[in-house]
């Protein structure tokens, strides 16, 4: 039977099994909405800006583990999309986007919201197409769900033509053909057997690609049969149980003392779908030295691309763990356990539990149900949330890490609350939550369940940080105290409630208020937290530094 | 670090376009040094196939070829100079000749193996084949004449022997 492009479109959405598309219409996806319209079997969410819809497709995505779809028109629609296209490209979320473009005949004639969206995005997305053929249009969707979801993921791009979606042709439905992981290299494995049993004194670092690959059961299998402590990326934040014994908690620029001190006790490195990006390795050359490193990873690009590695092995984590694991031997390694607890202890004791930001972030983490997903902005609050929010399942932690997209979190968090049927928590502060406000009257809009924690300090905290740190305290441009933004009133004007938490309110009450509202009446919540500016994110390594130079403090200029 | 020189990459990639910038925006974003980039149809209408020059060390290259892998568009890659190769170039060159000095410049030219394609009143056109070190050395004879202007096609490889890049494994690990 011959269909419309625009329905060969929806069709083929239903065929990958999408169920929620993000999105904003406009004059060269009307017949795409007009398609959406009559299939009637999708649910989309209309955002309150394109760049929201794409946060939220990614949000969608890292919790669900299936591809986040997102539509946009052409011109200023699709460039909106493109800061969070780059945000998904650079921590490997896999993402659809749908841009329209003007029919063939206005093609290439600066047309009105006529833009070259495939040249701008080749940067920041795995593949992109545009279709100016109705005949290509269905294995063009196919292939770039496949694209997206599969060996790295990421995003993908296609741009219809408006004449595109128009046209008919023979449409017929082809269910997607399950991904095949290719076989894990049984040389290298052997390889990387032999030096995780020669092993005294094993550290593993796990990434991204652990959640990505839903390995986190298998790390964990793993370092039990090893007494290998586990410390974490902000993007493997969840593989492992915060509470569990082998778990060091966060490594890298702002790691725990744990994490870092064990890394430098360690003669081995075990790195798992993680890329030691400056943030984590810092010193890319010192980082590792003297340390065995044995490096797992999806992408033959990463390996040796910051950090050598002795053993590497191309393949998935997950696959590569199943054949692993059964070929290790149980090894107790006592003394190295107990010599990770006692870097432990001294977490505890240097945590600085007087700060306010860690008071609300830890109150908040006790109060928030079990298995809601935590979303995060990008700066201090962000670090705070890596280091003080317990994250106890993979899956359940959304942060922009490679792209540092303020603005992220808004959009997010709706996907984030979609994709689990729970309430979210985003904590952002008042620098991030400026740039994507707007979407909180998105979240108010469909009943998502939702507290935001703002963590208000009246300055943008982290570039602050750095200016105290790095530029003598010259605060340029740091200072947001002129605005002039009640955040209840606004929370209320778009649709949510509003809260504040003064210096000297009970936080753990207010709190409780919070979600209490959020969940009952299934809105979102804005939760305005007074904070002082001058709280810093510690410990911290400085940017290029070693490990060995872990501040507990910051010498204040 | 290792010594920096120049690495021959061939490329087999889809015949479409877009192709070629997907490539070079890849270089040019991650900060490669390439000397020159040859593009031509193949045997399989749907297949290009590129010829890259490269100045880097060992890292780059590695580097380059495993970016270059991941792009959808990109088939078959491969860096020709582990392998005996015939590189072949083409240069045209317009040459002042005036009467007094042209029989000097088709001397170098028959020297050479070149040939004159092209003959006016006071130029020459000259066509040389040969891999680029011929035809460097043949250019610095040359230039005392005087250049017009000059025209070079770029690098071409083929592996000899039964050796072909569709057969390379497209995975180098």
């Amino acid at each position: 039977m011959k269909i419309k492009g625009a329905d060969i479109l929806i069709n083929c959405l239903l065929e990958q099994g999408v169920d929620t598309v993000f999105g904003y219409p406009g004059g060269t996806v009307l017949d795409i909405y007009d398609a959406l319209y009559r299939n009637g079997k999708i649910n989309h969410v209309l955002t309150a800006h394109e760049q929201g819809a794409a946060h939220a497709a990614d949000g969608y995505a890292r919790v669900t583990g299936k591809t986040g779809v997102c539509f946009a028109t052409s011109g200023p629609g699709a460039t909106n999309l493109v800061t969070g296209i780059a945000t998904a490209y650079m921590d490997s979320v896999p993402l659809v986007a749908v841009t329209g473009n003007v029919g063939i005949n206005f093609l290439g004639r600066d047309s009105f919201q006529e833009i070259d969206i495939c040249g701008i995005t080749i940067p920041v997305t795995k593949h992109n197409f545009i279709v100016k053929d109705v005949t290509e249009l269905a294995d063009t969707v196919r292939r770039a769900f496949r694209i997206a979801n599969s060996g790295r993921k990421g995003p993908v791009l296609i741009d219809i033509l408006k004449n595109v979606q128009i046209e008919e042709c023979e449409y017929a439905p082809q269910s997607p053909k399950p991904a095949q992981a290719d076989e894990v290299p049984s040389g290298k494995l052997s390889r990387a057997v032999n030096a995780i049993t020669e092993s005294k004194r094993p550290i593993i670092i796990a990434g991204g690609g652990v959640i990505s690959s839903n390995a986190s059961s298998l790390v964990h299998e793993l370092a039990v049969k090893l007494d290998c402590p586990v410390a974490y990326t902000l993007m493997g934040k969840g593989c492992i149980d915060e509470n569990d014994r082998l778990c060091l908690g966060m490594i890298g620029m702002h790691g725990t003392v744990a994490a870092v001190k064990t890394m430098l006790a360690a003669d081995t490195v075990i790195a798992l779908g993680t890329r030691f990006s400056d943030r984590v390795a810092l010193n890319r050359d010192k980082f590792a030295e003297g340390k065995r490193v044995i490096h797992v990873d999806i992408d033959n690009a990463e390996l040796d691309k910051n950090v050598t590695s002795d053993v590497h092995v191309l393949a998935d984590v997950g696959e590569t763990l199943k054949t692993l694991i059964p070929l290790v031997g149980k090894t107790e390694r006592k003394s190295w356990l107990e010599e990770a607890d006692g870097f432990k202890k001294c977490n505890a004791l240097k945590k600085d539990t007087s700060k306010r930001a860690y008071k609300i972030i830890s109150a908040a983490a006790k109060i928030a149900p079990a298995d809601s997903p935590l979303v995060t902005d990008v700066g201090q609050h962000q670090m705070w949330a890596a280091q003080h929010y317990a994250v106890n399942s993979p899956r359940r932690f959304c942060s922009s890490g490679g792209l540092g997209t303020m603005g992220y979190g808004m959009g997010a968090a709706i996907g984030a609350a979609l994709g689990t049927g729970k309430l979210s928590v985003l904590i952002t502060g008042d620098g991030c939550l400026g740039m994507n406000m707007n979407e909180i009257s998105t979240a108010a809009a469909y009943n998502v369940p939702m507290v935001i924690l703002l963590m208000d300090n009246r300055v943008l905290g982290m570039v602050r940080q750095w200016q105290k740190i790095f530029y003598s305290r010259r605060f340029s441009q740091t200072d947001l105290g002129k605005r002039k933004i009640d955040y209840v009133k606004l929370a209320e004007s778009l649709g949510a409630a509003g809260i504040t938490v003064g210096e000297n309110d009970d936080i753990e009450s207010k709190l409780k208020q919070a979600f209490d509202e959020a969940e009952k009446n299934s809105r979102p919540v804005l939760v305005d937290c007074k904070i002082s500016p001058d709280e810093n994110v510690l410990p911290m390594i400085k940017p290029g530094m070693t490990y060995d130079t872990q501040l507990e403090k910051l010498e204040e200029n | 670090m290792d010594e920096v020189k120049k690495y021959t990459i061939g490329a087999l990639v889809s015949n479409k376009s877009g192709v070629l910038t997907r490539i070079t925006g890849l270089f040019t974003r991650r900060g490669y040094n390439i000397e020159s980039v040859t593009g031509c149809a193949t045997e399989d209408p749907e297949i290009s196939r590129l010829t890259i020059i490269l100045n880097g060390d060992k890292y780059v290259l590695y580097q380059m070829i495993k970016q270059m892998e991941k792009l959808e568009d990109v088939i078959r890659i491969g860096c020709a100079d582990e392998l005996e190769c015939v590189y072949r170039e083409l240069a045209l060159i317009k040459v002042n000749a005036k009467p007094d000095s042209r029989r000097q410049i088709v001397e170098a030219t028959e020297i050479y193996k070149a040939k004159v394609v092209d003959l006016s009143p006071d130029t020459m056109i000259l066509e040389i084949t040969g891999d680029p070190n011929k035809i460097e050395a043949f250019i610095k004879v040359i230039k005392p004449y005087g250049i017009l202007e000059m025209q070079r096609t770029g690098v071409t490889v083929l592996a000899r022997g039964e050796h072909t890049l569709k057969d390379r494994a497209k995975n180098l690990d």
